[in-house]
């Protein structure tokens, strides 16, 4: 790493007072005066109007590898996080085969680390083969070398409470967090999208939110009848918001992500039938939307993840029954998270909160500890600029993932990735990524 | 009107075109010699993903009585579990040089997919899709309302100030959903009648009341009563089944002879078919002078031909009211 030397100049850390920052042997060198006084040979990086984070941190993706190498690899899915401003990405364990051994886990670790883009942390499946009827080796994932902290089934909800029960205790002996994908099963059969008025016109069958309240309400309970910790993935109702709220207040160890598209986007876009708009859990309702801004503002909810799930086009070129469950997440999230909360006028939400919510907090949940640290001296050099002002249209063929199922394709979008820098490496420039030279 | 996707989208004017031109239509199906020239040359596919004699034999009689080329595509088999097969047989199609899709299919909005994905050119026109819509059912039910409820008068006219009650599974019927829409839309007043169950989350938005209570409904001495099929399958499906027994769905929400009676005489007794004799209406009903439910099915073929007419000969030298005219002069 001695070989990247980068003096940043004039960025505003969290959007505060412009100052530099000094990169170079993987840390924040100086920062200050001291920064140019010290950066000899560095290259410097003009960030005149930039603001700088810490690198962001996503506790949900989905980068397919192994087994759909056809809507995403490792390779191809850092580097897109490597392009959304992130330097660790947490590897959802629903691959094929399922992340629910040492080796699975090791394997997508080494992928990562091989790749180069971001920090990798696969997440362990709770369950054998995500089939909810026996736990999987936890121990052993969480003593691999991935050293997994946070383990899921995501896609499948862990719908037995006695299972449930068990996962969280038994998680507790390496201080590690079952992140619960609630849905209840029996009320979701054949569910595509929100249950409510347009669903009822739609003809399409319905996911109401009792189905994601009703597992929130039983896990948090749980939890705290065991003492342990649980994340709740991708809340996406008003009433999930109420029930954390009320964890919390109980002193309850319970943590909550939202996902860029629940923060903007409801079940009334679904009405022209548009398979790029079917998710899981699905686009609720406006007052649904206001409710998790809301909580995200207070605290409420803790993190957004991305929930970043690519499919390749054949997948959702066809009806919306039929079609996947998903949309791409990495390259857009934190302009999406700059439009409806940095720049919404009704939610008190500032830069420091996207650092919060994007790097510290999810760092935290996840226990990577050399990720979503302050902008100090000495810290890790992960770090991200983002030109505040600048304004771009999402066109899917000219992001970095390897499938085009965005939400937001054809939408202008406030806030631009400048660059990345992951461990002292600049992974992004001028919005570009850097192939690794060496 | 480029597709007939759903009896949501037909303006008040345009649906009283479609039945005028039905009655011009219907007009010429008394005469000996029922085949009229207007699209000769036309190839109407029917697209059918989803089996259902009934409707396609129907949208093919309409079809071949304009004098279009009709191709029967059978896909069942092919649905939701191979997405794929929708795109590509569409574009097949549009390269047969299919000049209008009828789709048939068991998922909702796939008719909308087929229109609005720039997989096909042809108009679309949905002949049922899952649990959304079956805008011909509807504007044939229309009709035949129309007829018997403004006789002489009916040319240019609505159904403003008629009852409709409209009573099974609301839940899982485009039958439903679709005559709420167009009655409306006709400024019919719509009242659904059925258990909790079989009443989809989010129906206290629809343009219509909302009544648990079939004996109430009919006291209240509806225009015409439209009876919705109810699979048995119902019964058994996830949760423990959607009503208790058929018996029992039969004693509360059938229209048995006391009901029809306290109905009266002039209510028209409808039925979209196929029926379950003894479920959801008994043979007294069904066979009674007051049904209409074969006229339906005869009605079924002028609204089709109507909608045929208007979306591929009508294109051009479409001039309100004076359609029905122009079909006449056709002939
Ligand atoms: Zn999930």
């Amino acid at each position: 790493m001695s070989a990247h030397r980068y003096l940043i100049r004039g960025a505003a850390p969290l959007g505060g007072d412009p100052t530099d920052l000094l990169l170079a042997d993987g840390v924040i060198a100086a920062t200050g005066a001291e920064a140019a006084a010290q950066a000899g040979d560095a290259q410097v990086v003009d960030a005149a109007g930039l603001v700088v984070l810490p690198g962001l941190v996503d506790l949900h993706t989905h980068l397919r590898e192994p087994g759909r190498e056809d809507a995403e690899t490792v390779l191809s899915g850092t580097r897109a996080a490597a392009v959304g401003g992130f330097t660790c990405v947490h590897a959802m364990a629903n691959t094929q085969p399922v992340a629910d051994t040492a080796g699975v886990v090791e394997q997508v670790w080494r992928l990562g680390r091989d790749a180069g883009w971001v920090d990798v942390r696969p997440v362990g499946a709770v369950t054998v083969g995500l089939a909810g009827e026996r736990l999987a080796e936890l121990g052993a994932m969480a003593d691999s070398a991935a050293r997994v902290r946070v383990f899921s089934d995501d896609g499948v909800c862990v719908s037995d409470p006695v299972l449930m029960r068990r996962a969280l205790e038994y998680v507790k002996a390496f201080d590690g967090v079952v992140a619960q994908h609630a849905q209840e099963p029996r009320l979701t059969e054949g569910a595509v999208m929100n249950e409510g008025v347009v669903s009822a016109e739609l003809g399409l069958t319905g996911w109401p939110a009792v189905a994601e309240e009703s597992i929130v309400a039983r896990d948090v309970l749980l939890a705290e009848h065991v003492g342990s910790r649980v994340h709740i993935c991708h809340l996406s109702t008003a009433g999930s918001v109420d029930i954390v709220r009320w964890a919390k207040s109980r002193g309850i160890q319970v943590t909550a992500e939202v996902t860029p598209h629940h923060l903007v986007l409801t079940d009334e876009i679904v009405r022209g039938y548009d398979p790029q708009f079917k998710v899981n859990p699905p686009l609720r309702t406006a007052e649904d939307v206001a409710a998790v801004r809301a909580g995200l503002a207070d605290g409420t909810i803790d993190i957004v993840a991305t929930d970043h799930a690519p499919h390749p086009v054949e997948d959702k070129d066809c009806e919306f029954d039929a079609a996947a469950f998903g949309m791409t997440g990495l390259e857009t999230a934190l302009s999406v998270v700059i439009s409806s909360m940095v720049l919404a006028d009704d939610v008190d939400f500032g830069w420091a909160d996207v650092a919060r919510t994007m790097s510290a907090a999810p760092a935290a949940i996840g226990r990577v500890a050399d990720q979503g640290r302050p902008l100090a001296v000495g810290e890790p050099a992960h770090v991200t600029l983002v030109d505040p002002d600048a304004r771009w249209t999402v066109v899917p063929r000219e992001l970095r993932t390897a499938s085009d199922n965005t939400p937001f394709a054809g939408r202008e979008l406030p806030g631009r990735v400048v660059a990345t820098f992951y461990g002292g490496r600049a992974t992004v420039l001028d919005g570009v990524p850097q192939e690794r030279t060496a | 009107m480029r597709h007939l996707l759903s009896a949501h989208d037909l303006s008040r004017e345009e649906a009283v075109l479609i039945l005028d031109t039905a009655a011009a239509m219907a007009a010429t199906q008394q005469r000996e010699m029922k085949k009229l020239p207007p699209l000769r040359g036309k190839t109407v596919v029917n697209l059918f993903f989803e089996d259902s004699t009934r409707t396609r034999i129907s949208f093919e009689a309409a079809a071949k009585r304009l004098s279009a080329d009709v191709i029967n595509f059978s896909a069942k088999g092919s649905s939701v579990s191979k997405g794929e097969s929708l795109k590509d047989t569409a574009q097949t199609l549009q390269a047969m040089g299919a000049d209008a899709v009828v789709i048939r299919h068991a998922a909702s909005g796939a008719p909308h997919r087929l229109a609005t994905s720039g997989w096909i050119d042809a108009p679309v026109i949905n002949a049922g899709d899952g649990k959304h819509q079956h805008p011909t059912q509807a504007l044939l039910d229309a009709y035949t309302m129309r007829r018997h409820l403004r006789g002489e008068d009916a040319i240019g006219s609505d159904l403003a100030g008629f009852r409709v009650l409209v009573v099974g599974d609301v839940l899982h019927s485009r039958v439903a959903r679709s005559n709420v829409d167009l009655l409306h839309t006709l400024g019919a007043h719509v009242t659904l009648v059925a258990p909790p169950t079989l009443l989809p989350v989010g129906v206290g938005t629809w343009p219509c009341e909302v009544s648990y209570d079939l004996d109430a409904a009919v006291a209240a001495r509806p225009d015409a009563i439209m009876m919705l099929r109810v699979q048995r399958e119902r019964m058994s499906s996830a949760g423990g089944g959607f009503f208790p027994s058929p018996q029992e769905y039969s004693r509360k929400y059938g229209l048995d002879g006391a009901r029809l009676r306290a109905l009266g005489p002039d209510a028209l007794v409808m039925h979209p078919g196929p029926m379950n004799r003894g479920l959801e209406i008994s043979a007294e009903a069904a066979d009674s002078a007051q049904a209409v439910i074969l006229e339906q099915v005869t009605n079924g073929v002028a609204v089709r031909m109507a909608v045929l007419y208007l979306l591929l000969a009508g294109a051009d030298d479409r001039a309100g009211v004076s359609t029905p005219e122009l079909v006449k002069d056709s002939v």
